[in-house]
C-alpha cells in the first residue's frame, strides 16, 4: 500500500515538501535564532543594519568580547552532547531508578539534577577550562565572533531577575500540583462516568476554557486589594492583602487551568481500558483503592503531558501575574514588560532581549525533553474531541 | 460508577471551578451595575505666602477626597445601573458618528476600535491557521520518516514560546534598523517605518499569531493523517482520483472533526488576542478587548482603577465570545444527540 504511494508520488512534489518544509523551519527558528544572536553583542552591533554584522559583532570583537574556533567547537559538542543525553540516555535512568508509581517526581528530580549540573558545567567549569586552552593554542585561540555576556549578567545581578525566576519557580510549580492533584480524580471520574451530568459538567468546562482571562481578573481585583478588610471576620487581624502575593496568583491560575486539565487528563483516562479497574473491583477493591492500586501506577504519561501543558500556561502567563502582583515582584514574564517599555538607550534594548532569551531557554530545553509528550498531548486532546 | 463515588472524584475540581471562576463572574456583573467612588468633600482653604509686608492670604474652595481615620480615602459603592454599560459603549458618540455616515469617527471610539480588530483578527487568522497548518502537515507526510523529528521539533518553538517573548521577537526583527525592516527598505527601495501606522502593525500581529498557531494546527492534523483508512484511499486511486480529488474526498472529510477541534480552540483564543497588544506595544493605534479591560483594571496616577467600566466591558466581552462560539457549539451538541439516539 505505502509502496503505491511512493510510486505514485510524484518527485516535483516531493522535491517541493521539502523545500516548504526548510522554508517553514526557517520561518519558524529564526526570530527565536535571532534574540539570541543580538542578546550576545553590543548595542551597536546588536541593532546593525547588516545582517553579517549582527552575526560576527566586528564592534564586540574590538573591545576584546569575543569566542574563537576552539571555544565554538568545544563549546557547540557539549550542547549537541547534552542534547542527545536529554533525548535518550536521561529517560532510560528515569525509568530504571525511579521507584514504582512515582515516575512523575522521577522526572522532576531528574530534569532538575541534570539542569544543574549542566549549569555547573557550561558556566563554571567551561569558561576557566577554555581560556587555558586559548592562551595555549595560538591563532586558533584568536577570537573571531564577538560574544559578550555582560548583559545576561546586568539582568540576572543588577536587575534582580533572580526574584522574578524564584517566583516564577514557586508560582508554576504551585499551579502543576495543584492543578494535577483535583484535575487527576476529576479526569478519572468523568472518563468513568457516561451520565448526563457528566456531559454538562464538560460543556460547562468548555466554555469557562474560552472566558477571557481579563474578564476573571476583573473579578478578582477588587477582593484581592481589599481582601485584608473582608476576610477580617473570619481570619481575625492577621487577615492578609491577597494582592502581591505569588501563592494567591496560584490558586487563580489553577482555576483558569482546571477547564483543560480536566478534559486533558479525560481523555487519557477514557485511553486505559476500564476493565483494569473492573478486575481490581471484583477482587475487592473499592472505587478509590482501585484508582490508587491499579490506575496510579498506570496513568503517569498523561500526567506528565498535562503537567507540561500547566507548566506552559502558568510560566507563560503575563495577564494575571502582571495584574495581581506589586511590579517590583512579579514573576519572569511581566518584569520583561516594564524593560522593554523603558527601553530609552539601546543598551537597555539589548538587556530586554537577553531578559527574553532567559526566559526563552527553560522552554527551549522542555521541548527537547518532552517532545513525544508534547505531541501526544496535543493529539489526545483533538482524537477524542 | 454511582452518583456518591462521582462526586467525591469531581468534587474538588467542581468546587474549585465554582469558587474561582463561577463565583468571580458573578461578581462581575454585580460590579458591572455599580460604581466606586471616592467621597469629595468641599473645604474652604486658605493659603498664606509670605511677603515684605506681611502675609498674602487667599481663601479658596477646594474639592478634595475624603480621609478616613486610618488614613485612606473614603470610597463610596453606588448603584448605577447601565451607566458603566454606557460609559464603555459611548453611544451618543456613535450615533453622531453615523449621523455623520463616518467610518473614521466611529473606529475612533475605544470599545468599537477593539472590538473592530478583536474580530478581524479572529477571522482573519482562522483560515489562515487552517491552511497552514494543514500545509505543513501534508508536507510533513510526504517526507522521508528520519528528518520529521527535527521538523516537528521546530515547528514546536514558536508554539510554546512565551506569548509575549515571541511578538518581541517579531518586533525586533522589524523595529527601528532592525533587519527585516532594512531589508525591505533595501528591496522596495523606499522608507519604511512599521510601527507608524496601524495596519503594518494589525499585519505583523497576525503574522505573529499565525506563526504562534500554525504548528499546533499543523501536529493535530498530521496526527489524523496517520488514521486514514489507507483502503479507501486506494479504492478511490483505483477509480481514477486524481491527487486533489483524493485529497477533496477522501482526507479532509477525514480530518473534519479535526478541523473543528483546531477552529473551535483557535476562535477561543484569537478571541482573547491581549499578548500582541503589550509585546508590539501598539495600544495607540491597535488595542483589543482584553487589553481595554486590562486598561480600565490598570490604576491611574491617582492609583484610581474603574472597576465598574472594566466590569460592563468584561460583560460585552463575555457576550460576544458566547455570540462565536454558538455555532461550533451547536454542531457539537447536535453530534451528542445523534450519538444518543
Amino acid at each position: 500500500m505505502k509502496d503505491i504511494n511512493l510510486i505514485r508520488q510524484p518527485i516535483g512534489l516531493r522535491l517541493s515538501s521539502y523545500f516548504f518544509l526548510i522554508f517553514w523551519c526557517i520561518v519558524a527558528a529564526f526570530p527565536i535564532f535571532w534574540i539570541t544572536v543580538i542578546s550576545v553583542k553590543l548595542p551597536i552591533d546588536a541593532f546593525n543594519s547588516n545582517p553579517l554584522n549582527v552575526i560576527f559583532g566586528p564592534e564586540t570583537l574590538s573591545k576584546g568580547k569575543g569566542l574563537s574556533l576552539i571555544d565554538i567547537t568545544i563549546g557547540l559538542s557539549i550542547i549537541i552532547f547534552t542534547a542527545k543525553l536529554t533525548t535518550g540516555w536521561l529517560g532510560r535512568m528515569v525509568n530504571k531508578y525511579s521507584p514504582n508509581g512515582y515516575l512523575g517526581f522521577g522526572w522532576i528530580i531528574g530534569a532538575m539534577a541534570f539542569g544543574l549540573s549542566f549549569i555547573i558545567i557550561f558556566f563554571g567549569i567551561m569558561p576557566s577550562v577554555l581560556s587555558l586552552l586559548n592562551d595555549i593554542s595560538g591563532p586558533l585561540g584568536n577570537n573571531i565572533l564577538g560574544f559578550s555576556t555582560e548583559h545576561y549578567s546586568t539582568v540576572w545581578f543588577e536587575k534582580n531577575f533572580i526574584k522574578n525566576f524564584q517566583n516564577s519557580i514557586m508560582v508554576t510549580t504551585g499551579v502543576v500540583t495543584i492543578s494535577l492533584t483535583f484535575g487527576t480524580l476529576a479526569g478519572y471520574g468523568l472518563a468513568r462516568s457516561g451520565s448526563n451530568l457528566a456531559f454538562w459538567i464538560l460543556i460547562i468546562a468548555l466554555i469557562f476554557r474560552a472566558l477571557p482571562h481579563s474578564v476573571l481578573v476583573t473579578g478578582y481585583l477588587p477582593f484581592f486589594i481589599n481582601s485584608a478588610e473582608i476576610l477580617r471576620p473570619i481570619f481575625g487581624e492577621s487577615a492578609p492583602t491577597l494582592y502581591g502575593m505569588p501563592w494567591a496568583t496560584v490558586a487563580v491560575l489553577v482555576a483558569i487551568n482546571q477547564p483543560f486539565t480536566i478534559w486533558m487528563l479525560r481523555s487519557f483516562f477514557q485511553k486505559i481500558p476500564s476493565e483494569l479497574d473492573e478486575a481490581a473491583r471484583v477482587d475487592g477493591c473499592s472505587h478509590f483503592q482501585a484508582f490508587r492500586r491499579v490506575i496510579m501506577p498506570v496513568m503517569w504519561p498523561g500526567v506528565i503531558t498535562t503537567g507540561l501543558f500547566s507548566f506552559l500556561l502558568a510560566y507563560n502567563d503575563f495577564l494575571v501575574t502582571s495584574m495581581l502582583l506589586e511590579a517590583q515582584n512579579t514573576t519572569m514574564v511581566p518584569a520583561i514588560a516594564s524593560m522593554f517599555n523603558m527601553e530609552t538607550t539601546t543598551t537597555d534594548q539589548v538587556v530586554a532581549v537577553a531578559a527574553a532569551v532567559s526566559i526563552v531557554v527553560p522552554l527551549f530545553f522542555l521541548v527537547l525533553f518532552f517532545q513525544r509528550q508534547i505531541v501526544s498531548g496535543l493529539t489526545a486532546g483533538a482524537v477524542k474531541g | 460508577m454511582n452518583q456518591k463515588t462521582f462526586f467525591a472524584f469531581i468534587g474538588p475540581s467542581v468546587l474549585m471551578m465554582v469558587i474561582f471562576i463561577a463565583l468571580p463572574l458573578a461578581t462581575v456583573l454585580k460590579q458591572s451595575f455599580y460604581v466606586t467612588q471616592p467621597v469629595y468633600q468641599t473645604l474652604e482653604v486658605e493659603t498664606c505666602t509670605p511677603n515684605f509686608t506681611g502675609q498674602v492670604c487667599v481663601k479658596e474652595i477646594k474639592t478634595i477626597p475624603t480621609i478616613g481615620d486610618n488614613g485612606k480615602v473614603i470610597t463610596q459603592t453606588s448603584f448605577v445601573g447601565l451607566v458603566n454599560y454606557q460609559n464603555v459603549l459611548e453611544l451618543p458618540r456613535v450615533i453622531k458618528a453615523f449621523a455623520n455616515n463616518s467610518w473614521q469617527q466611529f473606529i475612533s471610539i475605544d470599545f468599537w476600535k477593539a472590538l473592530r480588530f478583536t474580530l478581524s483578527f479572529t477571522l482573519i487568522t482562522l483560515p489562515l491557521v487552517l491552511f497552514f497548518g494543514l500545509v505543513i502537515a501534508l508536507c510533513i507526510n510526504n517526507v522521508a520518516k528520519s528528518i520529521r523529528g527535527p521538523v516537528i521539533f521546530v515547528s514546536l518553538l514558536p508554539m510554546i514560546i512565551t506569548p509575549v517573548i515571541g511578538a518581541l521577537s517579531i518586533r525586533w526583527l522589524f523595529i527601528g534598523d532592525g533587519i527585516l525592516t532594512s531589508f525591505l527598505e533595501w528591496w522596495l527601495v523606499r522608507d519604511i517605518s512599521m510601527f507608524a501606522q496601524a495596519w503594518t502593525i494589525e499585519l505583523m500581529m497576525m503574522f505573529y499569531r499565525v506563526w504562534h498557531v500554525a504548528p499546533f494546527a499543523a501536529i493535530v492534523f498530521y496526527a489524523g493523517l496517520q488514521t486514514v483508512n489507507q483502503d479507501t484511499v486506494e479504492s478511490a486511486i483505483i477509480d481514477g482520483a486524481s491527487r486533489w480529488q483524493k485529497l477533496r474526498y477522501v482526507i479532509l472529510p477525514h480530518l473534519m472533526p479535526l478541523i473543528v477541534f483546531v477552529t473551535l480552540i483557535h476562535l477561543m483564543d484569537a478571541y482573547r488576542v491581549f499578548e500582541e497588544v503589550v509585546g508590539f506595544s501598539s495600544q495607540a493605534h491597535v488595542i483589543s478587548l482584553q487589553w481595554l479591560t486590562y486598561d480600565f483594571l490598570t490604576s491611574d496616577l491617582m492609583g484610581n482603577r474603574s472597576i465598574g467600566r472594566a466590569s460592563a466591558s468584561s460583560m460585552l466581552t463575555m457576550i460576544g465570545i458566547v455570540l462565536l462560539l454558538i455555532p461550533v457549539l451547536r454542531g457539537v451538541w447536535i453530534d451528542y444527540k445523534g450519538k444518543r439516539l
